[in-house]
């Protein structure tokens, strides 16, 4: 069943129309890029599927069911995992707790167990081999790269459906940016329907199948990887080129 | 970068290699800050001054028990509050209206028990009083969206000017011995009330903070608000919380004063918001939020109580008092609220 399908999905700012009607299909191990310049209503589509902001208009299915999400915590609830750009993690607490912030498991006295967090934690930082010195180590003590695969792990732990990351590397050296790369790449084994928001072409071309370009809160073109070069795109992101056939 | 782009380099490149470019194996240095050497430093401060003082005043009867516990006596009222500090300050918030609750509630507690005689209604109407300025504190910071230092300095000047007012700045006996004993001059098993209060209400913080969820939400929502909202904390309610316990844990220390003298006036209290927050800040706690410690906060209350108690047993004055407990706190703050650089 396709992960996320958007119908028509459009969003005003009291009369500035931020998004015009979005139709879009994701399917579970597919990636997704989203592209396009400044304003181009990237950032809003990502408030939108991960219930940030609520839509204008148009329906948003998770798995198949329609979705009105009126906060994050109702996106969340329906398999939707965001990655923020600005890392949302809590620095002086240690990575266990951020893996589960919001959804503590407790003991049958409501108690913080922390000991199965730690161990959760640790098993899953293995799976997806991100080195850090120890799940009980507190977030401040890690690298940016470090800190980021945290973020994703998080996401990669929660999501049933779909992970949605907002410019997941735009923080990160050249060395961290391809390991978290390659962290997102993985992601597609696991069954998950994945969109990257990226201002980055040449990681678009490595990570995603396909490529959405947005212009000006108008969905412009969707191109197999494969079939577009970087030029193409570039010229669709400008609006240099007239529209592409929909691939 | 490759030079074509558009075939996936990603699947040639081994594991390994990324790995040995991206995150090297956690460095010595990573290690040692894991440990976090400075989280130990307030219990090493407590002991070097509690043998200081041992040594120095070994003849004047610093270490005798009646000596020690008249220091946790003293100590009591500050120490409730400091418990409620940490809650605050470790939410990113702060409260500098519990002095002046302290003096609100304790005068309320003493006027309902000289009309009443009815110790219950004396410890509600007290512990009520210090409920509410607690939830206006906090509902202008929620509603109005009021950083809680401002909210705070506003109700401190309010009430303090009210309970000045409301009893033309006379002080209200309290001769209600239910009461009295309960929160003040009383003993159990020749423990005084006083210590007993502030134990359970030290252990009692300390499992919330360290063991519920909701003690994580605190320290999320001092940390990155906006990371502990889209990770489904309710950050409004956790503000609005702390500044009710706050709240309440200075008017349940106004009752302690009030037990202990055995009447209230509204000069109760209104040099204990310097002290409580440096016996937090001294204990651990970060004072911009995120990082907060209950049992740090008790020993940061006991240094300042051995502090003063030492002087006095050395013949200091008040005024030296102050001088020395000032120094203390601006040592305690450049050590603990600098940042380790990143």
């Amino acid at each position: 069943m396709t992960a996320l399908r958007l119908e028509q999905l459009r969003k005003d700012f009291g009369g500035v129309v931020a998004l015009a009607g979005i139709d879009l299909e994701v399917e579970r191990g597919e990636i997704v890029a989203v592209v396009g310049d400044n304003g181009a209503g990237k950032s809003t589509l990502i408030k939108l599927i991960s219930g940030v902001h609520r839509p204008s208009g148009g329906t948003i299915y998770v798995d198949g069911e329609p979705h009105r999400f009126h906060d994050p915590i109702a996106a969340r609830a329906a398999g939707v995992e965001v990655v923020y750009q600005d890392l949302a993690l809590v620095d002086h607490q240690p990575v266990y707790m951020n893996l589960f912030l919001g959804r503590e498991l407790t003991t049958r006295f409501g108690r913080l167990d922390r000991k199965r967090m730690a161990q959760e934690t640790q098993q899953l930082v293995d799976e997806l081999d991100i080195r850090i010195p120890s799940a009980q180590v507190r977030i401040s003590a890690l690298s940016g790269g470090q800190r980021q695969g945290i973020a994703i792990s998080r996401a990669t732990h929660w999501a049933r459906s779909l992970i949605l990351l907002d410019e997941p590397t735009a923080a990160l050296g050249v060395a961290e940016t391809l390991k978290v790369e390659e962290m997102i790449a993985r992601l597609r084994t696991r069954g998950l329907a994945i969109v990257v928001v990226s201002h980055n072409l040449d990681q678009v071309f490595r990570l995603a199948d396909r490529i959405v370009v947005m212009r000006r809160g108008t969905h412009v073109a969707t191109c197999r990887c494969a079939e577009v070069d970087r030029n193409e795109v570039v010229a669709m992101i400008t609006g240099l080129q007239g529209r592409k056939a929909i691939a | 970068m490759q030079a074509d782009p558009s075939s996936s380099p990603l699947a040639g490149r081994s594991p390994q290699l990324a790995a040995g470019q991206g995150d090297r194996r956690p460095s010595l240095t990573q290690r040692l800050r894991a440990i976090e050497p400075d989280r130990y430093a307030v219990y090493l401060g407590f002991v070097a001054i509690f043998l200081f003082f041992s040594i120095t005043l070994r003849n004047d009867g610093f270490t005798s028990g009646r000596n020690l516990l008249n220091i946790l006596e003293a100590t009591a009222p500050i120490t409730v509050m400091a418990v409620a500090t940490a809650f605050v300050l470790g939410a990113g918030e702060v409260d500098f209206s519990i002095g002046a609750i302290v003096a609100l509630s304790s005068l309320v507690a003493a006027l309902v028990l000289r009309e009443t005689d009815a110790a219950i209604l004396g410890i509600a109407a007290g512990l009520g009083t210090g409920a509410a300025v607690g939830l206006l504190n906090g509902t202008m910071v929620t509603r109005l969206r009021l950083p809680s230092f401002l909210v705070t300095l506003g109700t401190m000047g309010l009430f303090t000017g009210l309970s000045q007012r409301v009893t033309n700045l006379e002080s209200v006996p309290s001769v209600n011995e239910t009461f009295n004993d309960l929160f003040g001059s009383g003993e159990v098993l020749g423990v005084s009330t006083l210590i007993i209060w502030s134990l359970v209400i030290v252990a009692v913080g300390h499992y919330v903070l360290r063991h519920r969820r909701v003690g994580a939400h605190v320290l999320a929502s001092g940390d990155n608000a906006a990371a502990a909202q889209v990770s489904g904390v309710r950050v409004g309610r956790v503000r609005t919380g702390v500044l009710v316990a706050s709240g309440l844990s200075a008017s349940f220390a106004g009752l302690m004063y009030t037990a202990n003298l055995h009447g209230a006036s509204y000069s109760l209290g209104t040099t204990d918001l310097l002290t409580v927050v440096a016996a937090v800040v001294i204990g651990g706690t970060r004072l911009l939020g995120g990082r907060s410690t209950v049992v740090g906060a008790l020993v940061g209350s006991l240094i300042l109580g051995v502090v003063n108690n030492g002087l006095i047993l050395s013949g200091f004055s008040t005024s030296e008092q102050q001088i020395a407990q000032g120094v203390i706190i601006l040592v305690a703050v450049a050590l603990t609220l600098r940042e380790p650089a990143r």
